[in-house]
């Protein structure tokens, strides 16, 4: 097991290389720094003192991936490549545009997005399991009909109209939370309730349908009328069996959000004013801050992959018969 | 000629795609085995009125995506210069929606703007009231009888609209002997729609039947507009990354060994990056490339174009993994097959196993995962317009009239007409494609036991 979580973390390595050459190619070397620079003190009536105090002041104004003008180790580092990308390995992500340390700011949005963005998900996962086991639980039904017909009604509706939607009932019509903002401790609960209730919400159509379909490919299996034949109730069955064979298919699909919940979710937290990560790259992709995104384009290729192999080690919890090896 | 042919980007690649889906249709008619599923598809009534209403999109879009610009040959001047407007087949149609600019907003059907204004009366007096609206119920003298005129006119266009649909699937219905109940269905979707057509076609001649926005366009004209965006994004971004990803992931799971290494390394490289975030990075820096590269385009309309294409080809670049994976691991477990082995045992090319026994047998794969896809790309665009790194700020699209509509929340009374008709068309399109897709998908899945 151990020897196993090893080698998996040391294949996330050429990974998150390939990912870090990604996001050069992509920030670096499409457009030039200069490109960058003309576009952000705007198109016309730029001069070239200002785009290269621009690229100063920003540390683009090294060489992208070799400095012949250095000497020694200084080749190779001294580079954009080597202080922009190469340094995220060290989760050093360097300043944002307004001059504040990113790593710090990631630090701090976190709690925010997690206060959102976990209870979300934990409810969420306990409501859409319970309706697809209701829906499964009466298949074939006047009710599973109307469920899933109800789901597919959901699935189509964008999550914009969700979020516009319950403001406008709950805070707006019915004044019973405020719109927006975000406070500490305790007294966040005001403004964290809403969003956390259209997150569920929002999820209902596809997530049921979802989890619906797998159980329903449990329930053809011949396990499952053993436990009928057996004369198992058919909650019994549902519940103990179905449920138990369901989790790794379940677990592929859950698991490997858990990690990326850090991130918290762009679209609610920029409506509800969190000041968690989301808004922070909703944000940064307004003001066209690149390090702040390439930051967190780094940021969540590390966490999905921790999400991967955490979702190998939840096999191993929720199925005996599996061993990593 | 007063007029020049423009074609943009996304038209040759939706020319491209109805060439594509003739030719499919053409080659599925004749082979018996092919169509089976299909006329699965046929007999479930859902299905069929989805595809109705996706067919009356596709219509609408295909219109969309016929481009021109109109000649203006100035005074004194023997050269032909061609107006910077590029304007579509649709445009043209419509052209009372196009051009019934009010000056602010208004409401649905309403015959004066939605704020008060300082007017001078016959007096001279400074007062405040509500100006009536340019053209919206510009015909009506006396304000008071427009509810009766809103009637008179949805009855009379809704008749029309009944007789049309009436006497089309009279005609259509002519040849074909045996009547279904999906045909009965079908008939009925074709006569309420055309009816729903009628009425509001003739009531949009005169009104503003969806309100105008903030700049007095007519909301009904950018619902139109915005069906071609999301038809698109929808279409065009599995179309351009489909040949990439279904030749990888046979390829992958064919050849096994390096090439399958290679392959997943890539594809897992690009889903371990967030999608929001990767489409977000590529996004900012293709703003930045077509920025600094104003001289490539002649108009504003090319500008935006491009934008939408690469921003279909950015979508695709993040979604084709997916499929990818799919295709990999059901070649594996095709390649063990008897036939194949027969193949490979008599000296067929690779290639030729792979185009003639592989490809025919996941092209079920591709469809369902094709089909599934739509209706999330065009969820996608909305959210991506709001987080600023959708379609150009200039292009009508579903996701640009919500963040137009979205800062208008605050506003008292409400501005509600813009998110409702996109709310509707959105729901409509996305309700259908969603049914379609389901019908497919049970159609094509050889995993469902129907017993046949």
């Amino acid at each position: 097991m151990i020897a196993y979580l090893i080698r998996r973390i040391l294949y996330a390595v050429p990974i998150l290389i390939g990912v870090n050459l990604l996001t050069f190619a992509l920030f670096f070397v499409v457009n030039t720094p200069d490109d960058m620079a003309r576009m952000q003190l705007g198109i016309k009536r730029v001069t070239p003192e200002a785009i290269s105090a621009w690229k100063q002041q920003r540390g683009y104004d090294k060489p992208l991936m070799f400095n012949a003008a250095g000497s020694g180790i200084n080749k190779v580092s001294d580079t954009i490549f080597w202080q922009k990308s190469v340094s995220m390995f060290s989760f050093d992500f360097g300043y944002s545009d307004d001059g504040r340390s990113i790593s710090r700011e990631i630090v701090t949005r976190m709690t925010p997005s997690l206060a959102i963005a976990l209870p979300t998900f934990l409810i969420g996962l306990f409501v859409y399991v319970s309706f697809a086991l209701l829906m499964t639980l009466f298949r074939g039904t006047a009710l599973d009909i109307v469920g899933v017909a109800l789901c597919v009604l959901l699935m189509s509706i964008s999550g914009l109209f969700y979020i516009i939607g319950g403001q406008f009932l709950v805070s707006k019509l019915w004044h019973l939370v405020p719109i927006s903002g975000y406070a500490n401790g305790a007294a966040s609960f005001k403004f964290v309730v809403l969003p956390i209730v259209i997150g569920v919400i929002g999820g209902i159509g596809s997530s049921s349908r979802w989890y619906r379909t797998i159980f329903l490919e449990e329930i053809g299996k011949d396990y499952v009328r053993t436990a009928r034949a057996k004369g198992l109730s058919e909650l019994r069955v549902l519940f103990t069996h179905v449920l138990k064979n369901a989790m790794i298919p379940i677990l592929t699909g859950v698991v490997v959000v858990i990690p990326l919940l850090f991130m918290g979710s762009l679209l609610t937290e920029s409506f509800f004013g969190i000041p968690g990560l989301g808004s922070y790259t909703i944000d940064a992709i307004n003001a066209q801050d690149f390090s702040v995104v390439r930051a967190m384009v780094f940021l969540g290729s590390v966490l999905y992959i921790a999400g991967l192999i955490l979702t190998d080690i939840s096999y191993t919890v929720a199925d005996p018969r599996v061993r990593l090896q | 000629m007063n007029f020049m042919p423009v074609i943009l980007w996304s038209d040759a690649l939706v020319f491209l795609l109805v060439a594509a889906v003739s030719l499919a249709i053409w080659y599925v008619r004749g082979r018996e085995h092919l169509l089976l599923p299909w006329q699965r598809v046929a007999r479930s009534p859902v299905a069929m009125v989805s595809l109705l209403v996706l067919a009356l999109f596709a219509v609408i879009g295909l219109l969309d995506s016929v481009h021109f610009r109109v000649a203006i040959t100035p005074q004194n001047s023997t050269e032909r210069i061609y107006s910077p407007e590029v304007l579509s087949v649709f445009d043209k149609l419509v052209e009372p929606l196009r051009m019934h600019h009010e000056k602010t907003y208004s409401q649905p059907f309403a015959i004066t703007l939605f704020a008060k204004e300082s007017q001078t009366d016959v007096q001279g007096n400074v007062v405040r009231a509500y100006p009536r609206l340019q053209y919206g119920g510009a015909h009506l003298q006396d304000a008071s009888r427009r509810d009766g005129d809103v009637v008179k006119r949805a009855l009379l266009g809704g008749l029309g609209g009944l007789l049309a649909g009436t006497l089309l699937v009279v005609i259509a219905s002519f040849p074909n002997r045996r009547k279904s109940g999906v045909w009965l269905v079908v008939c009925m979707t074709v006569v309420i729609l055309a009816t729903c057509i009628g009425a509001i076609a003739h009531l949009a001649t005169v009104y503003h039947v969806l309100g105008t926005d903030k700049v007095g366009q007519d909301v009904l004209y950018l619902s139109l507009k915005s069906i071609r965006t999301g038809l698109i994004i929808g279409t065009v971004t599995t179309l351009v990354t489909l040949p990439l990803a279904v030749f990888l992931g046979v390829a992958a799971g064919y050849f096994r060994g390096w090439v399958d290494d290679v392959i997943q390394y890539i594809y897992t490289v690009l889903s371990s990056i967030p999608s929001v975030l990767l489409i977000a990075a590529a996004v900012l820096m293709m703003q930045v490339t077509i920025d600094t590269h104003p001289q490539w385009f002649d108009t504003a309309a090319a500008r935006a174009d491009l934008r939408l294409v690469f921003l279909c080809l950015i979508l695709g670049m993040t979604s084709w993994t997916g499929l990818c994976r799919l295709l990999r691991g059901e070649t594996l477990k095709l390649r063990e097959m008897e036939y194949i082995q027969a193949a490979q045992s008599f000296g067929v090319s690779s290639m030729r196993i792979l185009s003639r026994h592989i490809i025919p047998n996941v092209m079920h794969i591709i469809l369902i995962s094709l089909v599934m896809d739509f209706s999330g790309l065009v969820l996608a665009e909305a959210v991506l317009s709001y987080v600023g790194v959708g379609v150009d700020p200039s292009m009508i699209s579903f996701g640009t009239m919500i963040n137009a509509a979205r800062l208008e929340m605050g506003r008292e009374p409400m501005v509600w007409w813009s998110l409702a008709a996109a709310f509707c068309f959105m729901l409509l399109l996305v309700l259908a494609a969603n049914l379609f897709a389901d019908a497919v998908r049970d159609a094509f899945d050889p995993r469902l036991n129907r017993g046949e």
